[in-house]
């Protein structure tokens, strides 16, 4: 049995390579491309241009459109509720508001409802897992707000729109620059703790894309700082959350409004039925169904089953032939594979060099470019290759030292640090060894500036929904995205909410679909939302008998 | 591409798993007492995938940062208790396994609007921290090496801000709370401390609250506007000229 300690010996002959050209690495860095030059290297190396990663979808909505395999395959499928087994007239929770999903924008979003003046105990959050289980916790590198002097919200709109290939909904991307300001405020008042300087201003670092410096973060643990503070604040005052539940269909009436969903339990393999005057939708993303077949960095619970049950029910659906692959997931020691490094890394300094110690690009292009860069490198064979055969290039760590300080990197990056550490790599003195891994869904159901979805009654919130961050989200948006769009649909919802009237509930959409899928003569294999990922060996499921 | 990206994916799954086992041979875990032979190197969270469980409690993030995977460990012919997360840690030979799939420590509600962050203000909402007998299980226990009796202790003397910081790394697994004879519930404490850190302690931004100033009074709204109502080429231009404060600087700031 081996335990992994550093790296073998032909790693560290390369990061030796590293070492002596370090001082000129520093001195001289590779310029940002161009436009054209971005354009190129996108078209070449992203997998989103990439040939037979897509197909068009051939049933309901969005028929014709143009979405990765991984999702087709999903929005192809039966529904995962057959309306035969669920009796609407019973109902199990009644309620004004219900809200799927416990990451970070369902809870901002049960916050802002509950201030809105929707009474604790009319407002349901379910959630798949454990309250807070999301993406969102996970989020490390920080949160763009354009607050400094030098800067200002119409450049972060720019940022935004100009990182998005410019395909984002202007009304979206302006909410977003225009709320950042006040969402930190709000975080302040929770009392989430910001890396400050003394005199109280925010130690605000580059991320890829942004013009300016203005990405506030908590350490290298800012989606948990945040989401920690958010969750006390919803367990204070006592909203109800229902674990482990997760809410597999959405329920509509006789008008055509969605008006609350069927959960089902995890663990006794009950369904309930909830009904509400409206309903937040805040399932976050889709890692976990890795699309054009990459490791990912998301949660065990990201399985895309807002997208799919939104569908079903009518939603329509945007930017989702693109996915954001973060251009430093690990690459070594193998248990780390997929697993994200943070930008922040690059913000505070660190380049990305190939094995024979060069640069190659500018450490802080887009995501999207950033990431065909590397991957270009590999491809062309600059790059590492491992020991099980993942390649990589190296992120310089050691770097950020130089620049900022000795200490630097223990205090700034103490999640990165203990990662590594457990493997025997210390990367205040060593590079870590990177590429590109799925890390994010660009686009998904439609919402405006109210989070209204096309359905009545149904408003969509962070990762779940599209049109925020075009075909590319920068980073530092994510966590902005979850904060501005939760509180915009909880307080949206709240209004509307006011006027709503429950008509006769009804699960006939999904015979609807069910049947649309028949005409198109399409066999589904499977059902969805699928909400779990399967991660079990081979031989444990071939022979497994089907009895739950 | 998607013939690298197979390839890639395949790591992470079974086959990589085989590759593994050809190379570096298994070892044998015992989960819940249960014998299982599974390749070298995976985590234990892989493992168990790996021997067929299927999760639902017990694994979250995947990735170090949400504590749902907490696991109690011993290896044969070892008396100590290990403590770690499923997803970071490497299994080794012969180890007994099993995870924790709740953590039913009391939490204190309060409206932290309303508190006044003072020595005394921890130990009135947590009093049983005083109970706190020095003996470092709690440390013991943290897969994230924080030091935790040494915030406990903080707390008792009224330190919030030191408290926060000390215990800033904490995911909530609430292996210290399960541990503690004196039956303090550690990781809700320190949420309180970093709140109250972060909410009354820290000295404010003057940059933030001057920028609200000008969103309240609308002054970004007719700039944005026009940027939205530019043509492409326009809007292009404006966003390929803008410059780059990272570049100037060569690095990222600070």
């Amino acid at each position: 049995m081996t335990v992994i300690e550093g790296y073998p010996d032909y790693m560290l002959k390369s990061i030796k390579l590293c070492e002596e050209k370090r001082e000129k690495n520093m001195a001289q860095p590779v310029k940002p491309m161009s436009m054209k030059a971005r354009e190129e290297m996108l078209k070449k190396y992203h997998p989103d241009y990439m040939e037979g990663t897509k197909r068009e979808l051939r049933v309901g909505k969005d028929k014709g459109m143009l979405l990765y395999n991984g999702i087709v395959d999903l929005l192809e499928s039966k529904t995962v509720i057959d309306p035969k087994d669920i009796d609407l007239s019973k109902i199990d929770y009644d309620v004004d508001l219900l809200i799927i999903g416990g990451g970070g924008a369902g809870t901002v979003a049960a916050l802002f409802a509950y201030e809105s003046g929707v009474p604790k105990d009319r407002i349901l959050i379910v959630t798949k897992l454990r309250h807070g289980d999301a993406n969102s916790m996970m989020a490390q590198g920080g949160i763009q707000a354009a607050d400094r002097p030098e800067d200002s919200p119409a450049l972060h709109y720019l940022d935004i729109y100009g990182g998005g290939h410019f395909t984002n909904k202007p009304e979206l991307a302006r909410a977003l620059a225009l709320d950042a300001p006040g969402i930190i405020n709000w975080h302040e008042q929770l009392g989430v703790m910001y890396d400050r300087h003394e005199n109280g201003e925010f130690q605000e670092l580059s991320g890829g894309g942004t013009c300016r410096n203005r990405m506030h973060s908590c350490k290298d643990y800012s989606g948990m700082e945040m989401m920690r503070n958010i969750r006390d604040q919803a367990r204070n005052l006592e909203i109800p959350v229902l674990e482990f539940c997760p809410v597999a269909e959405l329920i509509m009436d006789d008008k055509g409004q969605i008006v609350g969903g069927v959960a089902f339990n995890l663990e006794t393999f009950e369904y309930y039925v909830i009904r509400a005057k409206a309903t937040i939708l805040a399932t976050g993303g889709s890692g976990r169904l890795h699309l054009a077949n990459y490791p990912t960095t998301n949660h065990y619970g990201a399985t895309g089953d807002g997208l799919i049950m939104a569908y079903h029910a009518g939603a329509n659906l945007l930017d989702l032939d693109t996915i954001q692959i973060h251009p430093t997931g690990d690459a070594y020691p193998e248990p780390l594979v997929g697993i994200l490094s943070t930008e922040k890394i690059r913000g505070l300094g660190a380049i990305p060099l190939n094995k024979n110690g060069d640069p190659f690009v500018f450490p802080l292009e887009p995501r999207d470019v950033e990431s065909a860069a590397l991957i270009k490198e590999c491809k062309e064979g600059r790059g590492i290759v491992t020991p099980t055969g993942m390649p990589g290039v190296w992120l310089d760590t050691p770097m950020i030292e130089i620049i900022h300080g000795e200490g630097t990197i223990e205090t700034k990056l103490a999640g990165e640090v203990r990662k590594f550490k457990r493997f025997g790599i210390d990367m205040a003195k060593q590079p870590i060894l990177v590429y590109p891994t799925l890390h994010y869904q660009n686009g998904g159901v439609e919402i405006n500036e109210k989070t209204e979805t096309i359905l009545p009654g149904l408003f969509a919130a962070g990762e779940v929904t599209g049109g925020v961050h075009g075909k590319n989200r920068l980073m530092g948006n994510s966590l902005l995205d979850f904060n501005v769009f939760g509180r915009r649909a909880g307080i949206y919802a709240a209004k509307y909410i006011k006027k709503a009237k429950i008509g006769k509930l009804t699960l006939s959409h999904l015979d609807k679909f069910n049947k649309m899928l028949e005409q198109a003569n399409i066999k589904p294999i499977k059902s969805a939302p699928i909400i779990l990922p399967e991660y079990r060996g081979e031989m444990a499921i071939s022979r497994a008998l089907d009895i739950f | 591409m998607i013939k690298e990206g197979q390839v890639l994916m395949e790591k992470s799954k079974t086959s990589k798993a085989k590759d593994i086992k050809e190379k570096e041979g298994t070892v044998e875990v015992f989960i819940m007492g249960k014998s299982y032979k599974v390749p070298a190197g995976l985590t234990i969270m892989k493992a168990l995938e790996y021997a067929g469980y299927r999760y639902i409690r017990g694994c979250g993030c995947r990735a170090g940062f949400c504590g749902a995977c907490s696991t109690i460990y011993r290896k044969e012919d070892e008396q100590k208790l290990g403590f770690d997360l499923a997803c970071q840690k490497v299994v080794e030979d012969k180890m007994y396994l099993v995870q924790l799939p709740f953590v039913p420590a009391s939490k204190a509600e309060y409206d932290i609007d309303k508190i006044v962050p003072k020595e005394s203000t921890i130990m009135e909402i947590y009093p049983e921290i005083a109970r706190c007998v020095s003996c470092n299980t709690c440390t013991k226990s943290c897969p994230q090496d924080i030091e935790v009796m040494k915030y406990i202790q903080r707390a008792v003397r009224g330190d919030i801000s030191k408290c926060a910081e000390i215990s800033f790394d904490c995911i909530q697994c609430g292996l210290c709370a399960m541990r503690c004879p004196a039956d303090i519930k550690h990781y809700h404490v320190s949420q309180l401390a970093r709140r109250l850190r972060g909410k009354y302690l820290d000295t404010k931004s003057k940059n933030l609250a001057s920028r609200l100033k000008e969103i309240e009074n609308r002054k970004y709204d007719s700039e944005i506007e026009k940027i939205i109502k530019l043509n492409k080429n326009e809007i292009m231009d404006l966003y390929k000229n803008r410059k780059i404060e990272a570049e100037e600087e060569g690095k990222g700031g600070d």
